[in-house]
């Protein structure tokens, strides 16, 4: 296991140079994401045009995969509608539970990036957190959200 | 060799774990701190049992029982000896210190009325807030915390101003297993005693590192876990004075815990088996008993002085690398180096360390207010025991500089 499996330049660099950092004000949606595990701490806020997310952004503290992974998912979700969402955080969450072996699905983009975390089981809530906190931002599109991976 | 030198190789010989490798790499574990590897002789003391002694404690009148029950005695007795209480009724086994601290909150706690206090300090792991949470939550004492300051030094003058009338119980750690410091006890503790208070000790992170003699402590309650004192997982240790014990009301009901049982009323059995629901971990218990004897073969005087050695090494290493602060710098400190290195998220870290074969904690360490108090989310650790050698931190160093060298 070579530390750059994990550690791809894709990741290093979303990590130094997060895209789409920062808050959407006004908003039409926002979600904060807690994993008390690690301090993790992002929030969400979206602006919304026909079901489609027309604008994201991110703040927050976390890990490098955390960082990298909520920078990825505001570039991949940027123009899709609340169904393409969920079934792209579904191939998110597929790739990154599935075993070592398993051939990659389509559809992931820059988002395969992040296929290294199956290795490592006990970061996956730190690559995952982002999603679910995108979720619960979309379900309760009338006021703001709140998750947490505990 | 030096017959008085101590020799960490022959030491690492005792412990198979050691010669495993992970991920490709030497292992290097530096997280004694959350569980301590265990030498042979522990695991044969547990086999042995397993295979040729096991029967209920307690219970059977037949030659096995006797065997296992005599066993198991002899661990408590072996237990008496290494905190030197005054008696075996006085050593009650449990699942390990978080238990143990729990039996306390649930029968002493029930004499707490609304008003009382419990004091404890910032540093304390969560096993030493939660249960007094509760309790307070139970009875309406009030809990209270003493501050410390920027070195984790605990903020003496604070606790003496906080020690009052009202404060029932300071429990307190001897070792934080977060910064690494080693607490003042006689000062803390002679201080509460001519305030009325009793304390409880949490020698969780002590017990490994150094003596302890309860009595000359002069606490009223000392708790510790097996498995960091190179034991086995699942059993630990609550003593007590008798004459606080013998206040005490019965915590879980059961087998052993009684002397006889009717329908109409139920008489307890006395101490400590009062406290002791249930058949027990006796397999633990001889683990346990294993170590103890292990240690003492060592000796635990050379074991400090070795792992002293290597936090003084570790320290000026890890001083010496770019961005890397070390969280808990105490004048006084336990082979325990929680640190932060740039703007690397430990969780980062941890997993870079893990590929070089680096086993450190990385989190909050069941110390978030430490964690708050140093505004950091989290930290890594490396703490040492008697097993840990100089290759050990050289190849954390080695690790460190990659780290730097990814997220340069």
């Amino acid at each position: 296991m070579d530390l750059k499996d994990l550690y791809r330049d894709v990741i290093l660099d979303h990590n130094k140079r997060p895209r789409n950092f920062g808050v959407l004000e006004p908003c039409d949606t926002s979600a904060d994401g807690h994993n008390p595990l690690c301090g993790d701490r992002l929030t969400l806020t979206l602006r919304l045009e026909n079901d489609r997310v027309s604008d994201i952004r991110f703040e927050g503290k976390g890990c490098a995969i955390s960082t990298a992974s909520a920078s990825l998912m505001t570039e991949a979700v940027k123009g899709l509608d609340a169904r393409a969402i969920e079934a792209l955080r579904n191939l998110v969450h597929d790739t990154l539970t599935a075993t070592a072996d398993t051939a990659l699905p389509d559809g992931l983009g820059k988002l395969a990036a992040l296929a290294g975390v199956r290795e490592y089981p006990a970061r996956v809530k730190c690559a995952s957190l982002c999603w679910h906190t995108l979720a619960a931002a979309l379900a309760h599109r009338d006021g703001k959200a709140a998750v947490s991976t505990e | 060799m030096n017959a008085l030198a101590y020799d960490v190789e022959r030491v690492r010989a005792d412990f198979p774990i050691l010669a495993t490798q992970v991920r490709g790499k030497r292992l290097a574990f530096l997280d004694t701190a959350a569980s301590s590897q265990r030498p042979s002789a522990v695991i044969d003391a547990v086999v042995h049992y397993e295979r040729t002694q096991h029967a209920n404690v307690h219970r059977g009148v037949y030659e096995l029982s006797q065997k296992a029950t005599d066993a198991f005695e002899h661990a408590r007795q072996r237990v008496q000896r290494f905190l030197n209480a005054a008696s075996i009724r006085e050593v009650i086994f449990t699942r390990g210190a978080t238990e143990s601290i729990n039996l306390v909150a649930q029968s002493w706690g029930r004499s707490l009325s609304p008003g009382d206090e419990i004091l404890i300090s910032w540093m304390e792991h969560h096993a030493n807030i939660v249960p007094w949470q509760m309790l307070c939550e139970r009875t309406g004492a009030r809990l209270q915390v003493v501050p410390i300051d920027q070195r984790g030094e605990l903020d003496m003058a604070a606790f003496e101003r906080l020690l009052s009338p009202r404060t029932k119980l300071v429990a307190i750690t001897q070792v934080s297993n977060s910064l690494g410091t080693i607490l003042p006890l006689p000062r803390i503790i002679a201080a509460a005693k001519a305030n009325g208070s009793l304390v409880l000790v949490d020698g969780a992170q002590a017990v490994a590192h150094s003596r302890i003699d309860v009595q000359a402590l002069g606490c009223d309650f000392y708790v510790f876990s097996s498995h960091k004192l190179y034991g086995p997982t699942g059993i630990g240790v609550l003593w007590a004075r008798e004459a606080v014990l013998a206040d005490m009301p019965p915590w879980q009901g059961g087998g052993d815990m009684i002397r006889t049982v009717s329908f109409e009323k139920t008489t307890y059995n006395e101490l400590p088996y009062r406290f002791e629901a249930g058949t027990p971990n006796i397999s633990g218990a001889i683990g346990l008993a294993a170590a103890i004897d292990y240690l003492d073969s060592l000796d635990i005087d050379k074991v400090a002085a070795h792992e002293q050695r290597l936090l003084r090494i570790a320290t000026d290493a890890l001083r010496s690398i770019d961005g890397l602060r070390i969280i808990g710098e105490a004048e006084h400190k336990a082979s325990v180096i929680s640190f932060t290195l740039a703007d690397v998220h430990p969780h980062d870290l941890g997993t870079i360390l893990d590929t070089e074969g680096v086993a450190v904690r990385a989190g909050h360490h069941c110390a978030m207010p430490v964690m708050q108090f140093f505004d950091v989310p989290a930290t890594a650790r490396a703490s040492f025991g008697c097993y840990t050698n100089d290759a050990d931190i050289e190849q954390l160093i080695v690790a460190l500089h990659r780290a730097r060298e990814v997220f340069a």
